[in-house]
């Protein structure tokens, strides 16, 4: 199949282009951006002017919930609702019942992914048996079934001694660890960020020192094991200070923060809206203001949806007892849109921040709208509007804060490893 | 949260936040209009007769129960008790699904307690737009019954609110008493409002509600003009927050002598029930300064006002 990509003003932070040109597609593969290689004939063209065109995004930690959470959603429906939300990869939690801890949980998905026949899943595997941190998972045999890093996603590992070892075992297989900084016993009863807003509501609160513990024991770690670390879903100011301070000691670790912190505060909680009961919790406007300045200035490298679809049985509670997290990736392109509006960082930082960046945190060969790059590729309208309604998700998880909301920007055309899988240009 | 109707009248009691002086008032002197209804022989009103009322306790409870049911016979309503920590939740019913049920039975209005904070304002977003929810208690957020009951008798024996100096004494971090009390203080014009306690049992940033903290109870007493003092709860002593009830008496306990460095006229409330030798001492809870029996009494005057309030403002709205 032969592509032509036309009119759309192309964005490529890698290679620093931002003009309105075209995309040429042979196969699996860009073969140009710009003029035509000689002799190229498309099968098919797509007028996209007026539109953006980016490398396709990459969601670093999206809750697929299959196996054994299907009432909340499944591999195909998630796998849709990325692709037609502009995501061409997506790297799917291990915390599935059973745990992404073993090669043959990995099969399973892997042919549940290839019939969904959307998103690529990228898998990450458990950093301990049963995600429980006691004892390590078969770290390389995960590697071998094609696991692109391990984790022990928001299950923190009680014992450091157990962390030091995963950390270690990790690093001797040449593994990523994401590492999800939290401190157990500081974390264990708390419901939101603990400030003015949780002694106002009385909700038991998670205080700062938490994740500030929690990231200079791992920034320890990591230093001591030489492991290659990634950092997830920071949510303080002095988190954001203490992975820069690291990074300029020269400790190699990367970092991303969650959208939803980027957007929210603590306050947005109001009057116990179980849609911003999230882990981490959000935190206080100050915090924000240093997320967003972080993104701006490549102090954290990308922004993730962590994508956490539920049935809606899950969020009809009372604060405390809802389950936390946002479905995310419907809204995702229209939410960082108001962001670059807002004026917290520009276009083209932040489409870096969940495509270029996320690539290069896993080690792939994207990211990129180079010639012979794969063909990953995500196109949205940034002036279309639309309302945000169960219908109008495709996630099966319709918990998110912006439901009823008319929102600007819309993903139209993603296409991956040169295959149209979503489409709504004429 | 949403416990007013179009006219600004309660629909629903949830909270203090976000109340007026005005309509805190409206409930205190309506209180002061049912307080003599106990007092004679044949104790009761028609008000609510023919309305069903559902006592839906989440959480144990026996004082602020009984002084609902109580209010709720006085209004010559029917009600009844519904314990559903030993019920149907227990069997796996959902929290919405009890509700179903209990609406399907024609109730008018539901006196909620439940353990997790904002619980009371979520069941009254579930429920049928014609039933009422009175908040009993939910978790660490709110009890705003107790803090009208408490205001009114702050207010019977210092006639008004705005030279006190109020102080609030004990584990202000699990209390949804001191909460509901400070912002009802605040709301009523109290001059000084102040939360005494050790620093484990202060939550962060209390000073935006509007109360000052002390963290020894010398100090914070100083001057008082209402020493309230909170119950201490069982699971506190001897854990992370507290090393043992005798030192905590020994720190904050309210003895007779501490007593003395709070105003002449100073009165002692608690909101019961009592510890006494770990947060108060008995001669001081049954001193002549202590009024904690009159906030029983003056419990089921506040309750019998609070659910004519809210079915009140149905009524008017349905005719």
């Amino acid at each position: 199949m032969h592509l032509c990509l036309a009119g759309a003003r192309v964005i490529d932070p890698a290679t620093g282009t931002d003009k309105c040109t075209n995309v040429y597609i042979k196969g699996t593969r860009i073969v140009r951006v710009g003029r035509a290689p000689q002799g190229f004939t498309p099968d098919q063209t797509i007028c996209l002017e007026g539109q953006i065109l980016a490398p396709g995004f990459i969601e670093l930690g999206a809750h697929l919930r299959e196996p054994g959470f299907e009432y909340k959603a499944t591999i195909a429906s998630e796998c849709r609702a990325a692709a037609s939300s502009g995501f061409t990869s997506v790297c799917c939690t291990p915390d599935t019942m059973p745990v992404i801890d073993n090669a043959s949980v990995v099969e399973h998905i892997k042919q549940r992914a290839h019939t969904a026949r959307a998103a690529r899943v990228l898998y990450l595997g458990a950093l301990t048996h049963g995600l429980q941190g006691d004892v390590l998972a078969e770290m390389r045999a995960l590697k071998d079934s094609g696991c692109v890093a391990v984790t022990n996603a928001d299950c923190a590992i009680r014992d450091t001694a157990v962390l030091r070892h995963a950390l270690a075992y990790a690093a001797s297989c040449g593994l990523t660890v994401f590492l999800h900084p939290i401190d157990y016993w500081l974390n264990r009863d708390g419901k939101m960020h603990e400030g003015a807003v949780s002694t106002r509501l009385g909700i038991p609160g998670i205080p700062e020192a938490e994740e500030i513990i929690a990231v200079n024991r791992d920034l320890t770690l990591v230093e001591e094991t030489g492991v290659r670390a990634h950092f997830c879903r920071l949510s303080s100011a002095r988190a954001i200070s203490l992975i820069k301070r690291a990074r300029r000691a020269g400790l190699p670790v990367t970092a991303d923060v969650a959208l939803s912190n980027l957007l929210f505060i603590d306050r947005d909680v109001g009057s116990f809206d179980p849609n911003y009961h999230l882990r981490p919790p959000l935190r206080e406007a100050r915090d924000r203001r240093h997320l967003r300045a972080a993104i701006k200035k490549r102090d954290v490298d990308a922004i993730c949806g962590n994508h956490e679809p539920h049935d809606a049985d899950a969020k009809a509670m009372p604060f405390s007892l809802s389950a936390p997290g946002i479905s995310s990736l419907d809204t995702f392109v229209p939410a960082l849109l108001s962001l670059v509006e807002q004026g917290a960082f520009d276009l083209n930082t932040a489409i870096a921040a969940v495509s270029q960046a996320p690539n290069d945190i896993l080690g792939l060969s994207g990211g990129a709208l180079t010639c012979d790059s794969p063909a990953d590729i995500c196109v949205f309208d940034p002036s279309q509007k639309w309302t945000v309604s169960k219908d109008t998700l495709d996630s099966a998880g319709k918990n998110t804060p912006f439901l009823n909301q008319t929102m600007r920007g819309k993903v139209t055309l993603t296409v991956i490893g040169g295959r149209i899988v979503h489409n709504t240009n004429d | 949260m949403n416990q007013l109707d179009e006219q600004e009248r309660l629909k629903h009691f949830l909270t203090i936040e976000g109340l007026s002086r005005a309509l805190l008032t409206e409930v205190l002197d309506t209180a002061e209009r049912f307080s003599p209804v106990g007092e004679r022989a044949v104790k009761n009103v028609p008000l609510l007769r023919g309305k069903t009322v559902v006592n839906l306790f989440f959480e144990p409870s026996t004082r602020t129960r009984t002084t609902f049911e109580l209010a709720a016979k006085r209004l010559s309503a029917d009600i009844i008790n519904l314990n559903i920590a030993a019920s149907a939740t227990t069997k796996g019913e959902s929290l919405t699904d009890t509700l179903r049920t209990l609406e399907a039975m024609q109730c008018d209005m539901f006196v909620v307690r439940h353990q997790n904070s904002g619980a009371a304002a979520f069941i009254a977003k579930k429920v049928a737009p014609h039933i009422s929810v009175i908040n009993a208690g939910d978790g660490r957020y709110q009890h705003p019954t107790q803090a009208m009951l408490d205001m009114f008798t702050i207010r019977r024996v210092k006639q008004n609110f705005n030279d006190l100096i109020v102080a609030i004494v004990g584990d202000i971090t699990h209390s949804r008493v001191a909460r509901s009390e400070i912002q009802a203080l605040s709301t009523l014009g109290v001059a000084e409002i102040r939360v005494v306690g050790p620093k484990t049992l202060i939550p962060d940033k209390i000073e935006a509600l509007g109360a000052q903290v002390f963290n020894d109870i010398e100090t914070g007493i100083a001057g008082a003009d209402v020493v309230i003092m909170l119950r201490l709860q069982q699971e506190r002593m001897n854990s992370p927050l507290l090393p043992s009830a005798q030192e905590y008496f020994q720190s904050y306990g309210l003895t007779e002598q501490r007593l003395k460095l709070a105003d002449k006229n100073a009165i002692v409330m608690h909101p019961g029930p009592i510890n006494r030798g770990i947060e108060i001492d008995s001669a001081v809870a049954d001193g002549p300064q202590s009024v904690i029996l009159n906030q029983v009494v003056h419990g089921i005057a506040v309750r019998m006002a609070v659910m004519s309030l809210v079915i009140g403002a149905h009524a008017a709205g349905t005719n």
